[in-house]
């Protein structure tokens, strides 16, 4: 078995690496995340801060801070929320309007920093108050959202159209009048998207982390575990769509229907915290979801291994069911 | 007498309303090259991926020494389709090498190269093949695990007159190492060069089988006269005769051809234009089957 499986592997390795075309592909999104990110945070930033306000702006109007220029002023539902957005660095500051006026700040972020001395200098008798919870930048904790889409976009599109264009071509066919099992077949698919997928989000995660100077607060290993479990279960999720399907606009439909929503509920851009329940259920049910919640909390807060393998164990058995339908459901030919 | 190695028994195959393959029934020998002959839609391709196990018959069965078509049958068969597809961006080694791995036992891959006549294409993407070197990888992949019986679909279809010599070539020594051959034509030269017994298809039945010369023999006097239908007068075609009729040519077979040379003249029927030849398969096949070879 382990043979016949190698055998596939092997060559699909060859195929995917001499198919300039496809591998040409697979790297430019990725460079092109590298330098849309050298881009956006890289460059001399814009002087646009933005400044949250508990109440809303209307309730500063009278202070002399209100009228700075290039400042944004954001009303803010919740200290609670206000809190979160200042822990991401999604706002500079959190303001509480007096008198007298309180605030809070990112201690980490460049941005909060010039807006404090903006603001003492507009009214001195304004109060700092501390931020509790471990403080970040927004691109920190956009970075793992990042890595993880451009996993997600590999998994399922990388192999649905891969086995897709073997059934179509009568490949599939051949294959089929010999020993080999659909099972076997789908593992070596599986582990040549794997071996690919695992070396670009390395050289991403290498390149871009320190083009961002991002630091690493948990464990490599553990982070090594949550890529190899995330990526296994969107590519078994990429051949479940594609275990017996033979039109190209099908696959490619379902392919767009399954990662669409991903893109937008997963959390990689902006936090679901706000949202519905049942918005939220759809979204925890979603692979990207579970791999971008275990991939923060490991690079981000430095969780270990028991906070996370909630996440971990969901990918696994995601993992072992889409195989598992996709073999049972597997068709050799058209 | 030897076992069968492949025993077809009752097979059924519907693609409703349509019916394949209507109740065939055989059995290939050991050793031996068996041909399904039969026009395009026949149910030859249908017959033979029913036995190559990758297509479930509506009815009946297939048997592999006796026992139901399994894991032995593919570790020990070889297969040519009637079109392949082979991975892309894969030398012709490498594609050779990619199906060796799928089987327990076979040959050695440069022996392959060597048989096929493939040594000096071996780098070469499989792409870039022309139709007869693409068949000739297709070969050396379906002699690829060393098979027992080697299913060969319209082996010859689409190839120039040379390279169908050539692959008749490397079929033969393939057969010369007691190797047990299924084939499938339309091409009635290739079936009387390359087998040693044949079933005649049409609409998904056997109408005829047995050796090609006993076959020859059975249906046909030893002589066929041939006369283009145009220098025929109609008034003749009422002789007392063995005579069939095509669009193109009046055919009349006889034991006795002073006699029928005889009566031919008494009708007056020009002999200017007169043909006379041992019949082939093809005649075979028109007087089974009533129409022509739809080629």
């Amino acid at each position: 078995m382990i043979r016949r499986l190698l055998a596939v592997w092997h060559a699909r390795n060859l195929e995917f690496l001499r198919d300039r075309g496809s591998l040409l592909f697979t790297l430019v999104l990725p460079l092109s995340i590298i330098l849309g990110i050298g881009l956006i945070f890289g460059g001399p930033s814009r002087p646009l801060f933005t400044v949250g306000v508990l109440g809303g702006p209307a309730a500063l109007a009278h202070n002399r801070f209100a009228h700075t220029r290039y400042v944004r002023f954001l009303p803010v539902a919740s200290r609670q929320a206000g809190l979160r957005a200042v822990r991401r660095d999604q706002i500079a500051l959190l303001l509480a309007p007096g008198p007298p006026l309180r605030f809070w700040v990112n201690t980490h972020s460049p941005k909060s920093y010039i807006v404090e001395k903006l603001l003492r200098a507009a009214d001195p008798g304004a109060i700092q108050l501390a931020v509790s919870g471990r403080q970040i930048r927004y691109v920190d904790w956009l970075f793992p959202g990042i890595l993880a889409m451009n996993m997600m976009f590999s998994c399922l599109f990388g192999v649905g159209y891969v086995v897709l264009r073997y059934r179509q071509s009568g490949f599939l066919k051949r294959l089929h009048a010999t020993p080999l099992t659909a099972f076997e077949f789908l593992s070596a698919q599986v582990l040549s998207r794997l071996a690919i997928i695992l070396m670009i989000t390395a050289v991403l995660y290498t390149v871009v982390g320190a083009m961002l100077h991002f630091h690493d607060a948990g464990n490599l290993a553990l982070l090594l575990l949550i890529a190899v479990l995330g990526a296994l279960a969107m590519i078994a999720l990429g051949l479940t769509v594609a275990a017996r399907l033979a039109s190209e606009e099908l696959v490619n439909g379902l392919l767009n229907l399954l990662t669409w929503p991903m893109v937008m509920l997963s959390g990689a851009w902006f936090s679901l915290a706000g949202a519905p329940g049942w918005l939220r259920w759809i979204a925890a049910a979603l692979p990207l979801t579970q791999l971008l919640h275990a991939a923060r909390a490991v690079m981000l807060y430095g969780a270990g291994l028991g906070t996370i393998a909630p996440n971990l164990i969901y990918l696994a058995v995601m993992t072992l069911v889409f195989l598992g339908i996709g073999a049972a459901s597997f068709k050799w030919r058209i | 007498m030897s076992l069968p190695i492949l025993e077809v028994r009752d097979l059924v195959k519907r693609y409703p309303p349509i019916t394949a393959v209507d109740g065939l029934s055989f059995q290939v020998l050991p050793g031996m090259c068996f041909g399904l002959l039969g026009p395009n839609g026949a149910g030859k391709t249908t017959t033979m991926e029913i036995m190559e196990g990758i297509l479930a018959p509506s009815a009946g069965s297939v048997s592999y020494r006796g026992e139901a078509l399994g894991e032995r049958f593919r570790e020990e068969a070889g297969i040519l389709f009637q079109a392949t597809a082979l991975q892309h961006f894969l030398t012709v080694r490498q594609s050779l090498a990619l199906f060796r791995g799928l089987y327990a036992r076979g040959r050695d891959i440069d022996e392959l190269l060597r048989l096929c006549s493939l040594e000096a294409l071996a780098g070469r993407d499989n792409r870039k093949l022309s139709g007869g070197q693409r068949q000739r990888l297709l070969l050396a992949i379906a002699l690829v695990n060393d098979p027992t019986v080697l299913f060969l679909d319209e082996p010859t279809t689409g190839l120039d007159p040379q390279a169908r010599r050539n692959f008749w070539e490397l079929v033969r020594s393939v057969k010369e190492q007691g190797k047990t051959i299924i084939l499938t034509t339309h091409y009635m030269d290739e079936a009387e060069l390359l087998c040693d017994q044949i079933a005649i298809v049409d609409h998904g039945r056997i109408v005829a089988q047995g050796e090609p010369r006993r076959l020859l023999r059975e249906h046909f006097a030893a002589v066929l006269l041939e006369f283009p239908r145009a220098a025929f007068p109609p008034a003749a075609r009422s002789l007392p005769l063995q005579l069939l009729e095509t669009d193109e040519r009046i055919e009349i077979t006889t034991d006795d051809l002073d006699a029928t040379l005889r009566t031919l003249i008494g009708a007056g029927v020009p002999l200017a234009s007169l043909r006379m030849r041992p019949p082939n398969l093809e005649d075979l096949f028109l007087e089974l089957t009533g129409h022509e070879l739809r080629a």
